[in-house]
């Protein structure tokens, strides 16, 4: 990473911290959410296995997206109150600027995921993973982290205004509820269960939940890294195009 | 001929359909303060955006610095500060924080006691370490231009620094504008106002609808119009009468009762002008000596006058 990518993550962290809103809605909001479905209705769902079990590969993609909202606002506030013309003027690199709030929000959802799977692990959570079945947990979290980040970047990038930007984020924060994330899609509606299926966060949820059972399914590996990599590609592509293009 | 730090020629810019610069040229010379002056929507933002990378011309040549602004953007970069119309600091971090991030960023050796040198020079001390978002409006224009300071670029461009302050703060601007020339800065001015632009700048460009109308010192500028003249105002219009009798090359004003009377303002001529009214027994109410401001320039020139231009 270039200095200058380093001064804007670095402004980028302190951003975060400042901002307890952020904290909440990306590390604790997605920690309530878990109690409640595995507290409160995880023993009305039959899924096979135990619930905990089955739950927290989803909740750790719900923590992915609910990191999503604050970065979107957060790239948009930078475009829409000209500190960016600022940093323009300056030489600063686009990269630089794009690469801090990529890093940031990676950062704060890898932060996420460890206290999901920390509270998870309080809930009984007991994952048959071996020591190469978590690298690789580790290396599709970060995949779908990273992918997702740029997409954000972009969307933020793209939007007119803060508020319709946070507003942007809404399709990929629902998205998690209607993929496996809290119940199988095999057991949904006509119409839903083909999305469920057939959507992005499904592969990624059914490959973790694979490597953590320790019986990885090579088949939604593949497809989840697919997947991240071409929301990544989209989501890069579309960011640098529009940063170039507003002034 | 001084060398010039900012050339332009021939500079065209449309939005569409909309023609926002067509065709303009001037000059900057090193180490003076140029001012574009000029109403709301005249183009003045746009020649700052163009002027300073941020927006590619349709037409003609800028130069910066001695680079090509489209071509060499780089060395233009390094060599220029901007003010923007809107204060472009981080609300979320501190004072001191926005300006370290600007020495971070321009790899100045030493950023901390810079940074502590322009808080102190724009009185900023006290609050250095409270987020930018409690600062009040004139403080942020402040820090703002202390942002712009920070690795002393070679010239500045302030793209109306005193939009919005109140006259405190805008003293202050001044004052630092005038430091700046005295440290060999060229500073690049737009303004909305005309008397700011006539203490300022060595030399003053009206841009109107994308053109520019005049251009040159202030005092060139104030040639363009009328003389000073004497106003007088009258209690009813038969002394307006008795008195336009009086003074036959007085330009008369029935609706306000006045009396516009060409003459250099001077003690003797005054003098005069009381002796023959009071002569006469005409009871003048008010008196008033005027002399031609940019605002008479600018109504000269656009056959509009400044102010109606902004209340639309």
């Amino acid at each position: 990473m270039s200095t200058d990518a380093l001064i804007m993550l670095r402004r980028n962290f302190k951003h975060t911290v400042r901002n307890p809103v952020t904290v909440f809605n990306a590390v604790l909001l997605p920690v309530v959410i878990m109690l409640m479905f595995v507290y409160m209705l995880g023993n009305a769902f039959s899924v096979g296995v135990k619930y905990i079990d089955y739950a927290t590969p989803g909740m750790i993609l719900l923590a992915v997206a609910y990191g999503l909202g604050a970065t979107a606002t957060e790239v948009n506030d930078d475009m829409t109150k000209g500190i960016i013309n600022r940093f323009r003027v300056m030489d600063v690199s686009r990269g630089a600027v794009m690469t801090g709030h990529v890093v940031v929000t990676m950062l704060r959802s890898l932060i996420s995921i460890a206290a999901i799977i920390g509270v998870a692990f309080g809930l009984g959570f007991r994952p048959a993973a071996s020591f190469g079945d978590w690298l690789a947990v580790i290396g599709v979290v970060v995949a779908a982290c990273f992918a997702t980040s740029w997409l954000t970047v972009a969307i933020g990038l793209a939007a007119k205004t803060p508020q319709s930007a946070a507003m942007a984020t809404v399709p990929l924060v629902l998205l998690p509820f209607f993929s496996s994330a809290i119940v199988p899609a095999a057991k949904m509606g006509q119409g839903v269960r083909q999305f469920a299926e057939y959507q992005p966060f499904t592969p990624i949820i059914e490959s973790l939940r694979g490597l953590l059972a320790g019986s990885p399914s090579a088949g939604y590996t593949i497809a989840a890294l697919a997947w991240c990599a071409g929301i990544g590609i989209v989501g890069y592509v579309w960011a640098v195009a529009t940063f170039r293009k507003r002034v | 001929m001084t060398t010039s730090d900012i050339a332009v020629s021939g500079l065209r810019k449309a939005f569409g359909d909309k023609v926002v610069l067509d065709g303009i040229d001037f000059d900057v010379a090193a180490g003076s303060v140029f001012s574009m002056l000029g109403p709301n929507g005249a183009g003045k933002t746009t020649t700052v955006n163009v002027l300073t990378t941020l927006l590619k011309a349709d037409a003609g040549t800028v130069r910066v610095a001695g680079h090509d602004v489209a071509t060499e953007t780089r060395q233009v970069r390094a060599a220029i500060g901007v003010t923007g119309q809107f204060a472009a600091v981080d609300d979320l971090l501190t004072g001191r924080e926005n300006l370290r991030l600007m020495a971070d960023l321009k790899r100045v050796r030493s950023g901390g006691q810079v940074v502590t040198g322009l808080l102190k020079r724009f009185d900023l001390a006290e609050s250095a370490d409270k987020l930018a978002s409690t600062y009040s409006g004139g403080m942020r224009r402040k820090l703002d231009l202390a942002m712009t300071l920070v690795g002393s670029p070679r010239i500045i461009f302030l793209d109306e620094p005193t939009t919005g302050l109140d006259p405190r703060s805008r003293r202050t601007m001044r004052e630092i504008v005038r430091e700046l020339v005295a440290d060999g800065t060229t500073i690049f001015l737009t303004t909305q106002y005309l008397e700011e632009a006539d203490q300022l700048a060595d030399r003053i460009a009206v841009l109107d609808q994308g053109r520019l109308v005049a251009q040159g010192t202030p005092g060139e500028l104030k040639r363009q119009v009328q003389g000073s003249h004497v106003q007088l105002r009258f209690t009813s219009a038969p002394e307006l009468d008795a008195a336009a009798r009086l003074l036959a090359r007085a330009a008369r004003d029935d609706e306000n009762l006045t009396l516009r009377v060409p003459g250099d303002g001077g003690v003797k001529s005054l003098q005069a002008l009381l002796g023959l009214l009071s002569d006469h027994s005409i009871d003048a109410e008010e008196l008033s000596v005027h002399t031609p401001d940019l605002d008479d320039v600018f109504l000269a020139l656009t056959g509009r006058s400044n102010m109606e231009v902004n209340a639309r």
